[in-house]
């Protein structure tokens, strides 16, 4: 119980202090544009990705590595399931977005995988032609909602965040997460806290895996590799948040000002 | 007289639309290009090269180098805007045919087209998944204004625009020094000698 609401303090201690945390709070709270997320602990966060960074080149790419190398069967069916588990997320998420027709939808998909699907390692749902699954987070619903992300967080181990996507995090454990609720809270011998985190490992490793080319990539062609992860981070939540499709111009380029500038020099 | 008066309007009437280039035909053939350069049995940094030349043709360098630098571009004096240009395009061509050059025979192809308006087109394509990654979706935004002469601005990778990743780094990298652009042309500087 104390644990839950030091979560809750802490958690309305970062969005307070997100809305009053420089003059243009209003400005910061009410939009969801990359370009003016401000990054107000620039130098923590520095130091926090300088540690990952070593943290990743330590251990966590060595075993993604190792990871991509198990037969393609496996990290399939690795995959499916965590990606399974993470309906548990994004059920309540989608109704409380308000999306009831999506929320029915993943719940038959997470009903069929969990069993027809062997506790998820197969993708029956989208064998069976079920739309495409996408995720969603508590951090997407209160931007849904129409809070803006305030400042950009690098969090240890987790990477890249920003306050209203850190403060959403903690839902899962204030009971917004049911895989969490069962592993971790709940009273059964089945499962354990040591279940929970290892699926988040797994989940981690098999992201990391299949990226491997890209950030090794980014990161040799980046002068400001930091710079471009947290611009790539917030482009993406920003798309995630609007649930914008491929394509979606409008979103894309809100800012022509500056090409419209250099056009007519 | 009058022969020469119509062999003229004949000619001038072709030239206007024989060399007009439709956005999807441009973008599918720019990436024909590259992916002939890069399925040769060649040494990557002839790869590299082959890919600089497509670059230059097909890239509005100059514009993105403008782009990128966002409102700094009006503090600088010509000669310091010459010299960024010139510091951009090899940074450019190198980071462009760099990440290019990973790639061996990539298959991209061109799945639709959405005109915004007389000067933009966005050519939607995808990169073809292997057992090694997934398909990727890229989008080209592609500047008609001249049609003979269609030029790429950007790309944005599933949903990620490239040029405005940049911006977001160049900013970045002038916020850390005071604004000081001499830090920008040493970062460009040093990227483009190691």
């Amino acid at each position: 119980m104390l644990k839950k609401l030091t979560i809750m303090i802490i958690s309305v201690l970062l969005l307070a202090f997100n809305a009053n945390a420089g003059s243009d709070g209003e400005l910061v709270l009410n939009k969801n544009q990359p370009d003016k997320t401000r990054d107000c602990f620039e130098n923590l966060n520095r130091a926090t990705f300088a540690f990952n960074q070593g943290l990743d080149k330590t251990i966590i790419k060595p075993i993604a590595k190792g990871y991509s190398n198990l037969p393609a069967p496996i990290q399939k069916a690795t995959s499916n399931a965590t990606r399974n588990l993470s309906n548990l997320i994004t059920i309540p998420n989608n109704i409380l977005q308000g999306d009831i027709k999506t929320a029915m939808i993943n719940t038959g998909r997470l009903t069929i995988n969990t069993t027809a699907g062997l506790l998820g390692t197969i993708d029956v749902a989208n064998k069976m032609g079920f739309p495409k699954y996408e995720k969603e987070d508590y951090g997407q619903t209160l931007g849904a909602w129409g809070i803006g992300p305030g400042c950009y967080l690098v969090l240890p181990i987790l990477g890249p965040s920003t306050i209203r996507d850190t403060a959403g995090s903690f839902v899962n454990a204030l009971g917004g997460d049911p895989w969490y609720n069962a592993s971790v809270d709940g009273n059964n011998e089945f499962l354990s806290e040591s279940a929970f985190l290892a699926s988040k490992a797994i989940s981690g490793i098999d992201f990391r895996s299949n990226n491997l080319n890209s950030f090794d990539n980014l990161e040799k062609n980046s002068i400001d590799f930091y710079a471009s992860i947290r611009s790539l981070y917030l482009q993406d939540r920003q798309n995630k948040v609007e649930n914008n499709k491929r394509g979606s111009v409008d979103v894309l380029y809100k800012d022509d000002e500056d090409w419209e500038e250099i056009d007519n020099q | 007289m009058k022969k020469i008066l119509i062999i003229i309007l004949f000619l001038n009437t072709f030239c206007n639309h024989a060399y007009s280039i439709e956005p999807e035909i441009f973008v599918q053939s720019t990436v024909d290009r590259a992916s002939k350069i890069l399925a040769k049995n060649i040494s990557k940094q002839e790869k590299i090269n082959g890919l600089k030349i497509i670059a230059k043709e097909t890239v509005d360098i100059k514009g993105i180098s403008f782009y990128s630098l966002g409102s700094t571009r009006k503090l600088l004096n010509d000669s310091q805007k010459e010299v960024y240009i010139n510091l951009f395009q090899n940074y450019f061509l190198k980071s462009f045919s760099s990440r290019l050059s990973e790639y061996t025979n990539p298959k991209i192809i061109v799945r639709s087209k959405k005109i915004i308006n007389k000067n933009y087109t966005i050519v939607n394509s995808t990169l073809t998944g292997t057992s090694e990654r997934p398909e990727i979706k890229i989008d080209w935004r592609v500047y008609t204004k001249n049609p003979d002469n269609p030029l790429i601005r950007d790309l944005i990778i599933e949903g990620l625009s490239l040029v405005r990743t940049q911006k977001e780094e160049f900013a970045s990298i002038l916020n850390s020094n005071d604004g000081d652009i001499n830090a920008l042309f040493k970062s460009l500087e040093d990227f483009t000698k190691n």
